[in-house]
């Protein structure tokens, strides 16, 4: 069976990412519930604002079926604002900000500057030379020890995987490139068993 | 722009990609700081900061210009997510004041008194990205080819009235939908009607879609219009007066948003249109002349 990606749809990039999912020719729904959520395997997180998205993911409940979920292994992928709604510190966000905790990383919000300070340049990653936009970007200050690297901008890291979450700080779904997204649908993600 | 490390900011990906990260969301205006912060903890995606809400411009008359940037200064550092601001159509100089400012996206704004009756900015010169007002796919086009990133409905301001804003949806899509059904040498006469560039026509009948997102604005005064909005094919909201002026602004923002992200599902609707008091009293379009209609500006 085939798996079906999920791409969590409160608020943001999700459409973007919809098309660079559906583009590998992989089933793809928009997630907003958690009845919803119950029929994806895997989840990407969009870039958007992590403010509003944190704000949303508790008024639908989503929150903690998202939480229970990553916990048993499904696979989550999370740009910009979805790096942030995952990782376990969140720096200069708003106090009552949550995250998920699910990679061991410490996120400084909005640290690339504003929009005027927002950029594309050339990352090297193992899958080759990607092309990376960065929109009002978060930085990774800190890694933990479990954290795998794969992708940085000078020194710093802006790619990185620990077991089922990969996470990156910038937005592989407006450069019109899926390399990143078939790496988390065929490496990643395997159907459940149901 | 290119720097010496390879990196270049301000291009037309980057910033469409802003655009790109708003969908979704509810963009709310705040003239002060306080109403800023209200407005980021009810969940808004951004605010647009300026010194009276359209409402109030409407009822003062006169000139309406772009705010003084100490009070977008203070929305800026009230809150953590973008911020925008207005500036009259034509007036460079003020969109040149904003960008050096460092708010995040422009609103080249018929709410704001016309600067040049005859042209619009030259938004391929900033490093901002801009949005403009449209009620038709013509002149939504025009504004593409002179740089906006998103466009937006113009609807009709600081009316509380959704009439004009769904008309103007309608038009924009309804001619996308015809678009994409044409054939090519139907392209050429398209364009000519439309007044637009043959090479956008024709982007949009090869792509199915608007070259960049299409935001719904004017009127919006509660989270059924915000819906109606998003079901006709707006792909976040802007709302204007309609939560400062309302009886109870912090839980009408707040439902707005709910609105926005559950717009078809008429439970959550319901659930989250109870109990929010008086919304804005709003206008109907019969009550107001010709010289007072925003919609008519831009050329």
């Amino acid at each position: 069976m085939n798996p079906v990606v999920g791409v969590l749809a409160l608020q943001g990039a999700f459409a973007a990412h919809a098309e660079c999912v559906a583009s590998l020719g992989v089933s793809v729904r928009e997630v907003r519930t958690p009845e919803q959520l119950e029929h994806v395997d895997a989840l990407v997180m969009p870039g958007g604002e992590s403010s509003t998205m944190s704000q949303l993911l508790l008024s639908s409940g989503l929150f903690d079926a998202i939480a229970e979920r990553i916990a048993s292994g499904m696979p989550a992928f999370g740009t910009c604002a979805g790096m942030i709604l995952l990782a376990s510190e969140v720096l200069d966000g708003r106090p009552d900000q949550r995250s998920f905790g699910a990679i061991d990383i410490s996120v400084r919000r909005n640290a690339f500057g504003r929009q005027i300070d927002s950029f594309e340049t050339a990352i090297d990653t193992p899958f080759g030379e990607f092309h990376g936009v960065f929109i009002r970007a978060p930085r990774i200050e800190r890694t933990g020890a479990a954290v795998e690297v794969i992708g940085r901008l000078g020194d710093e890291p802006v790619l990185v995987r620990q077991g089922n979450v990969l996470a990156a700080s910038f937005h592989p779904e407006l450069a019109g490139d899926a390399r990143l997204h078939e790496y988390f649908v065929t490496t990643m993600t395997t159907a459940r068993k149901v | 722009m290119t720097s010496t490390n390879g990196s270049s900011v301000g291009t037309q990906r980057v910033k469409r990609g802003l655009a790109e990260m708003l969908k979704g969301g509810v963009i709310m205006d705040v003239v002060n700081a306080e109403q800023a912060k209200i407005a980021e903890d009810a969940g808004a995606c951004a605010v647009m900061a300026l010194e009276r809400v359209p409402a109030d411009i409407r009822r003062d008359g006169g000139v309406a210009r772009m705010s003084d940037p100490e009070m977008i200064e203070g929305i800026k550092a009230a809150v953590t997510i973008p911020v925008m601001a207005k500036v009259r159509i034509g007036h460079f100089v003020e969109a040149q004041i904003l960008e050096a400012l460092g708010v995040d996206f422009i609103d080249e704004s018929e709410v704001l008194t016309p600067a040049d009756e005859t042209h619009h900015i030259d938004k391929f010169g900033f490093t901002v990205p801009f949005v403009c007002g449209a009620t038709n796919l013509g002149e939504a086009l025009r504004r593409v080819s002179e740089g906006a990133c998103m466009i937006r409905s113009k609807g009709e301001a600081g009316t509380g009235n959704i009439v004009e804003a769904v008309r103007h949806l309608r038009n924009i899509f309804g001619d996308i939908r015809k678009i994409t059904q044409a054939d090519n040498a139907e392209l050429f006469q398209w364009a000519k009607t439309l007044q637009a560039p043959l090479g956008l026509v024709q982007e949009i009948a090869e792509t199915g879609k608007f070259p960049v997102p299409i935001f719904c604005a004017g009127g919006i005064a509660t989270p059924a219009d915000a819906a109606l909005a998003m079901q006709l094919g707006g792909e976040a909201v802007f709302v204007g007066s309609g939560i400062f002026k309302s009886d109870d602004p912090a839980p009408r923002a707040k439902a707005i948003v709910e609105a926005t992200t559950h717009f078809r599902d008429a439970q959550v609707l319901a659930r989250v249109s109870r109990g929010l008091g008086a919304p804005m009293t709003g206008i109907a379009m019969d009550e107001i002349n010709g010289t007072q209609r925003f919609a008519e500006r831009g050329w």
